[in-house]
């Protein structure tokens, strides 16, 4: 008997690809494709890589390829626009080892600035496509793509989804199966230097290629119909497929495995033998475009959502028009969005920023939940390292009026991510953009993935940590300060003096991640408390949004009863057991209520 | 119970996804079939984290539809408001005692809604209150909380105890094992003591 054994969507990639024989991986983290390539450096006899970013992982992953070595590359949905280039060019010169890139889309956005739906980028790259719709398909797909990637001389592209990356099911061990393609050098310049000349014949080859894909398609096993009452049928793929069997456990349902070229004979098939054809996909209509030129009637994004997630209710209330059985309505509760965690080194710059009253262009990191109340301290957040080019267009359209009143803002592996050519833009073309690297020592917001400015590895090997200062210097930024931005004063007054420079400057503010645990087991941590008899209620202290700071509301009772004045509302309160002691807090408070616990004369 | 719904829900930080782990790995033990569905990323620091979990022969949507729900296990009280419409009048609703306020609430814009529990019977839900925060300091470890709730959430599971003992051994470290099947067997005897109490009233 097999070995059952419960897996996450990408944790059984990481299987699958293993027992496809992989020899390297790379990617950049992004919610929420970021465990598979954690848990591919789990496996012994693999080399696995943190990017700087997607363009650079791909680049990885295919030089691995054309070295006859198996590959694979992850990243999330947004991240493949950045390595669209050269995805694009790799369908040309096609692999030698088998190269699989997997796209984890984010419909809903649950941790995504957008919804794209990447099957168009298998159209539009000409690369097929494979969809499973849980961890188990996953591991068997990725098998599968590694060999018709070897097969067909072409990139595979496999796409899960948010509910197919996350989901955990039972998955089977199964056998290892390696390629036949021996690793080594071998020269093609004809295959893979794509001067216009070369590239034309390539795009011939590309065209039988997608011929024969054409024919596979259609052969696939996974591309499977179940016929039931033949009254309805569906054709659906990824995730919508178990919405659909759980919705309409009775009807007829062509699951479509690839869904990129189409099984063209297999749908003209099915609609033969179904009265009525409804197709059922999250985001794009991109089934139900190429249904339709078939020259079959169908119905798809009329009724079912094209917009967010989808789920086995949506998908029958929008095809019976039955509306959900919910018996209680939902009740009115204070929302619990998430929040920079108490201690946070970023807490305190957002704060800076937010009373020197500038434009904050902000970026993709933690640090993008300063945008949310209390803080309200980011204005534009577009993605990964466009802080920097968004500040240098804004002030290259208003021009010296801008002097003063622009920052951009960023995290250190966004900075190193495509932080860096935006910085080099700024100096080249004279801007006088002031650029704040919070660099919080890792990538925080994935989960604590190493960059290459932690000087460590994805297997935690020492490694040369980069120098973000020297870099900026180098790139050619003369202004560069590093501070530390727990210390309230000095951050305010840098940043002030840099914003008024017509040059541009670097501001590092360094202080590692409180999640980091070499910070969680520090034991000389010092925890602040606030003095009741001196807090007048004045809430100064609330703006920092700290969420170890409490407001305790009183009634004019309490407040004599306890010895404040009539009219206060209420006073601050330091949770202890949330505290991190990082002492940002204490500046707020004007009647000096915050202090080191165990000093209670409130003297700093 | 030869299929069910479940739902984990609370604040990130709490553990819940390791307190639906080994809730699966112990049903995947009875021979279950299991489908759970989680979200990551934003839903971290101090976020609401909801967890959606079903068993039985086969299972095909790893997302719970509204009213279906089974068992809530809710590891902070105003949480267990907020899935209210994934209830029903059968489901019953497990909740911890402890408080943890939202950020509106902590700087005074919103106020923490009272009476949490009495609201949950007067729709005719069957609560039960564990205070898992004192379960897991009296064992030792305040972060034993998502055990002693698991252990409660044990009693309605048809998966015998000693199942969820393997698990916690197979899945904790040597260091906080016995903190965590202490919080486990409390958490279950409470539930137990509830039931008593529930059936003679
Ligand atoms: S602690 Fe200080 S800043 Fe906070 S409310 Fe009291 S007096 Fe105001
Ligand atoms: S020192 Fe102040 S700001 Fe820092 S964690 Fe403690 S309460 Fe929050």
């Amino acid at each position: 008997m097999s070995q059952k054994i419960l897996l996450s969507g990408n944790e059984a990639i990481a299987l699958g690809a293993f027992e496809a024989g992989l020899r390297v991986a790379s990617a950049y983290p992004g919610t929420p494709s970021t465990e598979i390539l954690e848990n591919i450096s789990t496996y012994e006899g693999i080399y696995a890589e943190w990017s700087p970013n997607e363009k650079v992982a791909y680049e990885v992953a295919l030089g691995a390829s054309f070295a006859g070595a198996r590959a694979l590359v992850s990243m999330k949905h947004v991240g493949l626009n950045i390595a669209a280039d050269p995805l694009f060019t790799s369908a040309y010169t096609g692999v030698r080892g088998g190269l699989v890139v997997i796209t984890a889309d984010d419909p809903e956005m649950h941790s995504s600035q957008n919804e794209q739906d990447n099957r168009n980028y298998a159209f539009a790259a000409k690369v097929p496509m494979f969809e499973p719709s849980d961890p188990s398909e996953a591991k068997e797909f990725v098998k599968l793509a590694f060999q018709l990637s070897e097969e067909f001389d072409t990139p595979v592209l496999v796409r899960t989804t948010t509910r197919v990356s996350h989901v955990k099911g039972l998955v089977n061990k199964g056998e290892i199966v390696t390629s036949k393609i021996k690793p080594g050098i071998e020269k093609i310049p004809e295959k893979f230097v794509m001067l216009p000349a070369n590239a034309r014949l390539r795009r011939k080859e590309l065209d039988k290629r997608f011929v024969r894909l054409r024919e596979f398609a259609d052969s696939f096993e996974h591309n499977k119909t179940e016929y039931n009452d033949k009254k309805i049928g569906f054709i659906t793929s990824g995730i919508s497929y178990l919405y659909v069997k759980e919705a309409f456990p009775d009807a007829s349902v062509l699951k479509l495995g690839m869904v990129y070229p189409f099984p063209e004979k297999i749908i003209k098939e099915f609609a033969k033998n179904v009265e009525e054809i409804f197709v059922v996909e999250e985001l794009d209509p991109f089934i139900e475009n190429y249904v339709k030129a078939l020259g079959i009637r169908c119905k798809g994004k009329e009724l079912i959502p094209a917009a967010g997630e989808l789920n086995p209710s949506i998908v029958r209330a929008s095809i019976t028009g039955e509306k959900s059985t919910a018996l209680f309505e939902p009740v009115k509760i204070p929302n619990r969005p998430p929040n920079l965690c108490p201690g946070c080194p970023h807490r305190g710059i957002f704060h800076v920023l937010s009373k020197l009253n500038v434009f904050i262009a902000g970026d993709i990191g933690c640090y993008t939940l300063a945008a949310l109340k209390p803080l309200s301290a980011m204005d534009s957040c577009i993605c990964m390292g466009a802080s920097i080019g968004n500040a240098l267009g804004m002030e290259k359209a208003l021009g010296k009026d801008a002097l003063g009143k622009i920052v951009a803002v960023l995290g250190d592996s966004t900075f190193i991510h495509s932080g860096i050519t935006g910085l080099i833009d700024v100096v080249y073309n004279k801007g006088f953009t002031t650029v704040l690297i919070l660099d919080n020592r890792t990538t925080a917001m994935t989960g604590h993935q190493p960059n290459p400015a932690s000087g460590q590895t994805v297997k935690g090997d020492i490694s040369t940590m980069l120098d973000i200062e020297a870099l900026c210097r180098a790139i050619g930024v003369k202004n560069v300060y590093t501070v530390n931005p727990n210390d309230i004063e000095e951050t305010y007054k840098i940043v002030k003096q840099e914003i008024e420079r017509p040059e541009p400057s670097v501001i590092i503010t360094k202080a590692p991640c409180v999640l980091l645990p070499e910070m969680k087991k520090r034991k000389d941590k010092s925890l602040y408390i606030i003095i009741p008899e001196k807090c007048t209620g004045c809430r100064s202290c609330l703006k920092i949004g700290c969420p170890a700071i409490e407001w305790v509301p009183i009634t004019e009772e309490d407040a004599k009863k306890l010895g404040f004045k009539e009219k206060q509302k209420g006073y601050s309160i330091i949770n202890a057991a949330l505290c991190d002691g990082c002492g940002q807090c204490v500046t707020l408070c004007k009647f000096k209520a915050i202090a080191l616990s165990g000093d209670k004369s409130g003297k700093r | 119970m030869e299929k069910g719904n479940i739902i984990f829900c609370g604040v990130g930080g709490q553990g819940i996804l390791l307190a639906s782990e080994i809730t699966s790995f112990a049903l995947m033990k009875a021979g279950f079939d299991i489908k759970k569905s989680e979200v990551h990323g934003m839903a971290q620091r101090g976020g609401s984290v909801v967890a959606h979990m079903r068993f039985g022969d086969k299972v095909y949507s790893p997302l719970i539809e509204p009213g279906t729900v089974d068992i809530a296990l809710a590891f902070e009280m105003l949480e267990s408001l907020r899935y209210l419409p994934y209830l029903n009048k059968n489901s019953r609703v497990i909740v911890n005692t402890q408080k943890i306020l939202p950020s509106s609430v902590s700087t005074g814009i919103e106020t923490y809604p009272e009476n949490i529990l009495e609201e949950l019977n007067k729709k005719g839900l069957t609560v039960f209150p564990v205070d898992a925060f004192e379960i897991a300091e009296s064992a030792g470890e305040i972060r034993a909380v998502n055990m002693a709730l698991v252990g409660a959430l044990s009693v309605f599971l048809p998966v015998e105890e000693k199942l969820f003992h393997d698990v916690i051994s197979e899945h904790m470290p040597e260091k906080i094992r016995k903190v965590n099947t202490d919080a486990f067997i409390k958490g279950r005897s409470i539930i137990k003591k509830l039931q008593e109490v529930n059936n003679k009233s």
